[in-house]
């Protein structure tokens, strides 16, 4: 994969479709998408990064272990759960409110952030795997 | 607050307290044990209050509910028994916790240890209060947990951490046979509490169950409470520092046992079985207790024998079924804490105090510890039965129980007798000889024991004097209600510490002269003994080891037949099962589905995408190299996906997408890591049973979805999440919806599946070939040649 047209794109090819699973993730309540989706788009970012450019390279870019980051995303979701107690209301159970940014009246609730957690547990173990997969193979 | 709130207040504190002992510890050093011992002497005061009520005979009952659809409760059970061992347990902790504050003063660990010893006590107390069946299991088996921890508490011996894992192992897994009798109560009778088991008796002992229920508790009492032949972890835990045999070995752990007996007397007990077990497993205990002690040199270990065999002669009493017997049981059980508690701790100071404990390098200390001396000599004659002490009432009160002239009262009057005359004999070695004879050289230079160390034993001797002096008192608040509680109907305690002329005080005289003269010959007996189990040889302590090794070689064995570690061999049993059960089910019930329907008018871009989907199966099959084979199969996935797509299914199909390009990467990796061949070179007869079972697969899997789709679809699932998903949900995408609201607690689950797995698929990636061979051949004597 030492293809120096590959290692050219790769980073900005990398950098959209991370982009573009955010915005899946985003979207995912009312749209096609979601927090899994999203994940797996971002992990294929990833994995091709690291194809192009090599492991390390990918690693120094997202600087937290992915096993960290998938530890994070079920810590996010954990919480989104338990805020629901917080409120008494029965675990997980979905709590919305709306704060006005900038005049823009924004949706924010606990299933958001639960999904986001979704999201960072996907990209985190399976990127974990897929890149010290590709580590070894490379020997 | 009220009761039932003080109440659960006092059963917690023990574990605020274990929590804050550390830093407090780090704070003030040995001195932290004087606010420590306040947690258990809170707890004395707030129990002394049910004294009125316990005292007239009523029962306490209190609690908050717990599972309420299992009818599982935390509840307690305040009677005449769990109140005596409740104020045992705090009381003679407050002494233990100041002790431990003098005997590791200076120790790196000593806030640890402050903690385990109040685990402990908050194990013990929820133990004896608990009236929920669970309850009791719980504390049960909490209460061997913490033992392990404090027997291994100097965890850098070997020795200590041998003991340490056999007690857990004997003691955690007779609570399993506890909680297995349990079950069958709770089956019998269909109550789960201890305060409406009372009353269940007659039903219980009628039951064909009962035997079973019976041999179960028993396996549990006997574990725990050290009887023969399950004895051998008792003497093995004295490698556990002396505060914690004073506590949990003589004092309150070991006594669990008894209490379970006792507690469940008017249930089980009174019946031929119960009357020809307990006394007959107690009677043999006492004996084989009281001759091994004779046999040892080392204080400590002479100690846990006769308190070994002090269980024996309880488990004996309380299975007697003779008038008094019940009542001997209750004085006797008081009496042994006391007395024990003290010399434990008595000869923990010698210990500490001359850097020894070995009785025959030890004399003439009277003169450097005269407060000491004291103390073992009060605490040695209440052992020894002698008057005015608490241990002579006792004495007395099992004499009452046994003269009689049928034969079987005869054999337990004579055990007894030799029990307690050999118990006498040690209890004078261990408080006297230290003390008198010519001054002999010591490691260290003898010198009187401080405050902290002196003051438990002292407080408890002290005891052992006064509850006898003041009997009414004591049996008013004390052992006739916990009699009542043993014999579930009135009983009344009325001796004294004033001899009566009669039977029991003729025996007492003898069981007197015989432990004199078995002191005075004690190192021809011991030599003696020495040599009978020279003779013998095998024990159950060795057994104890071989059964270990046995079970793990049989377990590696066991393992290495089931794992053979190949992966084709767990795909090709796997695949098997699945076909078997696809294929077999329907022909075996005759449920085959009916013919598939086939529209005419498939538009011809869908038959292409179909087209593809198969030209993909056949491209895997027939690729030349692996490589290809892999990526092939991505082609039927697309598909698929398509497919997907076309019939309105955008989320689906997008994972799908996603699902393929990943797995074709990370096969591809896994291949190039595995340094396969690049192509796949099986035998024809090989191959011809892989087509076999990838075809039986295949066509179970398709005869399952012709059938499942066969049947009428029910919408109403669908329809509530269509209706419900933008005005509950606040999404549109109903998918998604379900995801992260509507069933988010699945989610969470299964995300916490991925993560797990991605952790479990890391370390198998980054194991190196050496350890993955360590690991496989995992047999026990591996580690000695390693």
């Amino acid at each position: 994969m030492r293809s120096v047209i590959f290692r050219a794109v790769a980073p900005f090819l990398t950098s959209l479709m991370v982009l573009f699973s955010i915005f899946v993730l985003l979207r995912g309540h009312n749209e096609p998408g979601g927090g899994f989706i999203g994940g797996l788009i971002a992990v294929s970012a990833l994995a091709i990064y690291g194809i192009a450019c090599g492991v390390e390279t990918v690693r120094r870019a997202i600087y937290f272990h992915p096993m960290a980051i998938a530890g994070a995303g079920l810590f996010a979701a954990t919480i989104a759960g338990l805020i629901s107690i917080a409120a008494r209301v029965p675990f997980m159970t979905g709590l919305w409110i709306y704060p006005s940014l900038l005049g823009v009246e924004v949706p924010l609730s606990t299933v958001t952030l639960f999904d986001c957690g979704v999201y960072l547990v996907v990209v985190g173990a399976i990127s974990s795997i897929a890149l010290s997969l590709e580590e070894r193979g490379g020997e | 607050m009220d009761v039932a709130a003080l109440t659960l207040l006092a059963l917690s504190l023990p574990f605020v307290g274990a929590l804050v002992a550390p830093l407090l510890t780090r704070l003030l050093g040995q001195n932290a044990a004087w606010i420590l011992a306040l947690f258990p002497a809170a707890i004395v005061l707030h129990f002394m209050r049910f004294w009125p009520e316990v005292s007239r005979g009523e029962v306490v009952t209190g609690g908050y509910e717990w599972i309420p659809s299992f009818n599982v409760s935390f509840s307690w059970l305040i009677d005449g028994l769990s109140l005596t061992f409740v104020l045992l347990i705090a009381g003679i902790g407050t002494l233990i916790v100041l002790y431990s504050g003098g005997y590791l003063k200076g120790h790196p660990q000593q806030g640890r240890f402050f903690s385990f010893i109040l685990m402990f006590m908050g194990s013990m107390l929820g133990l004896v209060v608990s009236d929920s069946f669970l309850m009791l299991f719980v504390f049960w088996e909490l209460t061997s947990i913490t033992s392990f921890l404090l027997i291994g508490f100097d965890h850098s011996r070997e020795a200590a951490r041998r003991a340490a894992l056999q007690a857990l192992v004997v003691t955690g897994g007779g609570g399993l046979l506890l909680l297995a009798g349990l079950l069958v109560i709770w089956n019998v009778t269909g109550v789960t509490q201890l305060s409406l088991l009372m009353s269940f008796g007659p039903e219980m002992r009628a039951s064909p169950f009962y035997l079973a229920a019976l041999l179960l508790v028993l396996g549990g009492a006997f574990t725990k409470s050290a009887q023969f032949p399950f004895h051998f972890w008792l003497p093995n835990a004295m490698e556990a520092p002396t505060p914690v045999s004073a506590y949990l070995h003589s004092a309150t752990m070991v006594k669990a046992g008894v209490y379970l007996l006792m507690r469940l007397n008017p249930v089980l007990g009174g019946t031929p079985e119960w009357q020809m077990l307990l006394p007959l497993f107690g009677g043999a205990t006492l004996i084989i207790g009281a001759v091994l002690a004779c046999r040892q040199t080392d204080l400590k270990l002479m100690l846990a024998y006769t308190t070994m065999a002090s269980l024996g002669l309880l488990v004996m009493l309380t299975g007697l079924g003779f008038p008094h017997a019940i009542e001997a049981a209750a004085l006797y059980l008081v009496a042994h804490s006391l007395f024990k508690g003290a010399l434990f701790m008595v000869a923990g100071i010698i210990d500490h105090e001359t850097g020894t404990r070995d009785v025959t390098k030890l004399g003439g200390l009277r003169s450097a510890m005269p407060l000491t001396f004291v103390i073992a000599l009060a605490a040695a004659f209440s052992m020894g039965g002698l008057p005015p002490f608490f241990g002579f009432l006792a004495k007395e009160e099992i004499y009452y129980a046994l003269p009689s002239l049928d034969r079987r009262a005869m054999v337990f009057a004579a055990l007894a007798i030799l029990g307690n005359a050999l118990m006498f004999a040690v209890a004078f070695a261990v408080a006297l000889k230290p003390f008198i004879g010519a001054k002999v050289e010591t490691p260290k230079s003898a010198h009187e024991a401080p405050l902290l160390l002196w003051l438990g034993p002292a407080l408890l001797a002290a005891k052992g004097l006064s509850a006898a002096l003041l009997s009414n008192l004591t049996h008013e608040l004390v052992s006739t209600p916990m009699a009542t509680a043993i014999a579930g109907e009135p009983r009344k305690i009325t001796i004294s510490a004033i001899p009566d002329i009669g039977m029991p005080l003729v025996l007492s005289f003898a069981t007197i002269a015989l432990g004199i003269v078995c002191y005075l010959n004690l190192t021809r007996l011991r030599a003696f003994i020495a040599t009978v189990l020279a003779d013998i040889g095998w024990g159950p302590d060795r057994g104890f080891d071989q059964f270990m090794r046995g079970l793990v070689r049989f377990s590696a064995a066991l393992t290495r037949r089931l794992q053979s570690g190949r992966l084709d061999v767990y795909m090709t049993v796997t695949f098997v099962l699945v076909a078997a059960v696809l294929l077999g089910a329907p022909l075996y019930y005759g449920e085959l589905p009916r013919a598939p329907f086939f529209a005419g008018d498939v538009p011809l871009h869908e038959l292409a995408i179909m087209a593809i989907a198969v030209i993909g199966l056949f491209a895997v099959v027939l690729a030349a190299d692996r490589l290809t084979a892999i990526v092939s199969l991505g082609i039927q996935g697309f598909a698929v996906a398509v497919i997907f797509l076309l019939y309105g299914a955008p989320d689906l199909a997008f994972t799908q997408f996603m699902i393929e390009t990943l797995s074709v990467v990370v096969l591809a990796l896994v291949m190039t890591r595995l340094r396969l061949s690049p192509s796949d070179h099986r035998p024809l007869a090989q191959t011809v049973p892989d087509l076999t079972i990838a075809l039986a697969c295949g066509i179970g899997f398709g005869l399952m979805l012709l059938k499942v789709t066969g049947v009428p679809f029910d919408a109403s699932l669908t329809d509530f999440f269509n209706h419900y998903s933008k005005t509950i949900a606040h999404g549109a995408n109903v998918v998604n919806v379900i995801i992260v609201d509507f069933r988010g607690t699945d989610t969470l689950g299964e995300i916490a599946v991925v993560m797990v797995t991605g952790l479990a698929i890391l370390s198998l990636v980054r194991l190196r070939a050496g350890s993955l061979r360590r690991i496989a051949d995992n047999d026990p004597d591996a580690e000695g040649r390693a």
